[in-house]
């Protein structure tokens, strides 16, 4: 019986986006069909400029697109083999799927622990599974066992993300959306960040959806990524492959090929040759 | 000597008008926490507890049923107003959550009225209303009614306080009050939190309202004490329960000892505006209040 249902979760992905389209205040179509699949463990990253859909596709799988307006027209989003836009967040973040926000979002007045304790929020009074489970965050993100006791608002942006991420897994996801966790922080602390996701992706075999501007770190973490432009899916594949793609190169990773050249011939070639799918 | 214990006296009468006044803060503090809105609402919620109360009591009810009733219908009040209206403005700007508790208020004058009438009613819970003499000779007068209402409404902060503080729906209500989005990307149903705090706020209406009524009958006037807990809630912090416990203290006294020993010298009535001054200079000098949470700024 185990052997059956474990064949068949290796096959079904744990989120399957099927081609939404969502629209902001009833006019503004901001995804215009978006398709991804993420497989159970994997680390799978949307990349792309500002303004390419990225938070809007994150927020519509974690359902937190009402709060701002936004609502998806057309399409499914199923997580876990059950449709999302039929749950509220907190039911998703019960089953499992849990985002990190853009710019962190701590609760500014409440402790760091006490920022930790929310993101167990829905398990209820389970007491020493919550207190085993601030053990484990405080091993990944040492630093957070230092500041415990003060309040999250003075505490620097790197130790804001670790808490963010920190209250992510007190949920204990299987899933966690991370939203540009790079954004505003020293490359070296990026770095360190993101070694710290892929360790909790591997031992506590949390599947990990991330949204990147740097495109750079993020193919070098990610197993498979998806590149969007104005709402769309303009390129998929393998993170080594994309990592090696001339286009991508040239948009994403900044590596022009034959030297150094004026920022007007790039714009210019970017011109010419549009991604449409 | 027997002027020491007429300031004694004047010290305590004023301490026990301000745990009144924090009483009715209290409820304004409730919400501010959770929805970061001012209630504007609060005051008539204090009326309309009242008038349930009462109302039930006329009806030939015993006491204790009335209270339980008038606290369902604070509850069953809570779950109408995110119903009908904050489950619509999740995420908005607080000064438009704010013109709703306006509306709030208005809809639940009239709704009051229309139930209850608009007449005065009198109210006896059959507090103590005697006096103790203390000191040498029975010279100091304390209120058994005062103090009665001072431990109850001491009792009431003591329990919030804790349970703001250590419980998890307490620390869920301070994250909602920090960030309405994060707090509902962790899974956090807000509509829940705000039935809650609502509801918590009714019933500390209702104590409100039970406590002024049996001093002042239950009136339309109950409404507008809740000007008095404005400045109670500059001075003690909007976001602090014990904060509005010493602002309600520091407020009474404050105007008891002012009218008593300044009033002769400039002419009485300072009970009047004393607290409003006092606010004033707390809202130039320190904007968060005495214990309310710092204004965070990263730089």
């Amino acid at each position: 019986m185990s052997v059956v249902t474990e064949a068949s979760d290796a096959a079904q992905p744990l989120l399957k986006v099927n081609n939404i389209e969502v629209i902001y205040d009833h006019v503004i179509l901001v995804l215009r069909g978006i398709s991804l699949e993420v497989p159970k463990g994997g680390i799978v990253a949307i990349l792309g400029a500002n303004g390419a859909g990225k938070t809007t596709t994150l927020k519509a799988i974690s359902n937190l697109l009402g709060t701002e307006r936004g609502e998806v027209t057309k399409g499914s989003i199923e997580f876990d083999g059950v449709a999302v836009q039929a749950s509220s967040p907190n039911d998703l973040v019960k089953r499992g799927c849990i985002q990190v926000m853009e710019g962190r979002h701590c609760f500014e007045h409440l402790t760091v622990e006490e920022n930790l304790l929310t993101g167990a929020f829905t398990r209820g009074g389970d007491r020493q599974g919550i207190q085993r489970d601030l053990e484990m965050v405080y091993n990944y993100f040492p630093r957070l066992r230092e500041r415990r006791t003060s309040q999250a608002g003075y505490t620097s942006g790197g130790e804001q993300q670790m808490v963010a991420i920190g209250r992510a897994l007190m949920s204990r996801p299987k899933m966690i959306l991370l939203d540009e966790p790079s954004m505003g922080l020293a490359p070296q602390l990026v770095e360190q960040i993101f070694e710290i996701v892929k360790q909790i992706n591997e031992q506590e075999g949390v599947t990990i959806l991330l949204a990147e501007q740097n495109t750079n770190i993020a193919l070098r973490y990610a197993k498979f990524g998806y590149i969007l432009e104005s709402g769309r899916v303009v390129m998929e594949g393998e993170a080594e492959q994309l990592r090696n793609n001339e286009d991508v190169k040239e948009f994403y990773l900044g590596l022009g090929g034959e030297g150094r050249r004026s920022f007007r011939d790039v714009k210019h070639y970017r011109r010419r040759k549009r991604w449409l799918g | 000597m027997l002027e020491f214990w007429f300031f004694i006296e004047v010290v305590l009468n004023g301490m026990f008008a301000g745990t009144m006044y924090a009483l009715i803060a209290l409820g304004f503090v409730l919400i501010f926490k959770a929805s970061g809105v001012f209630n504007f609402a609060q005051g008539f919620m204090v009326l309309f507890a009242a008038l349930c109360f009462v109302g039930f009591l006329e009806m030939g009810l015993p006491m204790i049923v009335a209270f339980v009733l008038a606290g369902a219908i604070m509850v069953a009040w809570a779950f109408a107003v995110e119903r009908f209206v904050l489950r619509y403005l999740v995420n908005q700007e607080p000064i438009i959550l704010f013109m709703a508790t306006i509306g709030i208020a208005f809809f639940l004058e009239g709704f009051g009225e229309l139930l209850w009438g608009a007449d005065v009613h009198p109210l006896d819970i059959g507090i103590p209303d005697g006096a103790w003499f203390v000191g040498p000779d029975g010279v100091m007068m304390v209120q058994q009614f005062d103090v009665s209402a001072a431990i109850i409404a001491g009792g009431l902060v003591a329990v919030l306080a804790l349970f703001f503080t250590y419980t998890r729906i307490g620390r869920a209500l301070r994250a909602v009050a920090d960030d309405h989005q994060a707090a509902l990307s962790v899974g956090i149903p807000l509509n829940q939190i705000w039935i809650i705090v609502w509801a918590v706020a009714g019933l500390v209406a209702l104590v409100a309202g039970i406590i002024w009524g049996s001093r002042l009958g239950v009136q339309f006037s109950l409404s507008i004490l809740a000007l008095k807990a404005l400045p109670v809630l500059i001075l003690g912090g909007f976001t602090s329960v014990p904060g509005a416990i010493v602002g309600g203290l520091i407020i009474g006294v404050g105007e008891k000892v002012a009218e008593i020993y300044l009033g002769p010298y400039i002419g009485g009535g300072i009970e009047e505006w004393f607290a409003y001054v006092v606010a004033m200079l707390f809202l130039l000098y320190r904007p968060q209040g005495l214990f309310g949470d710092k204004i965070i700024e990263r730089v």
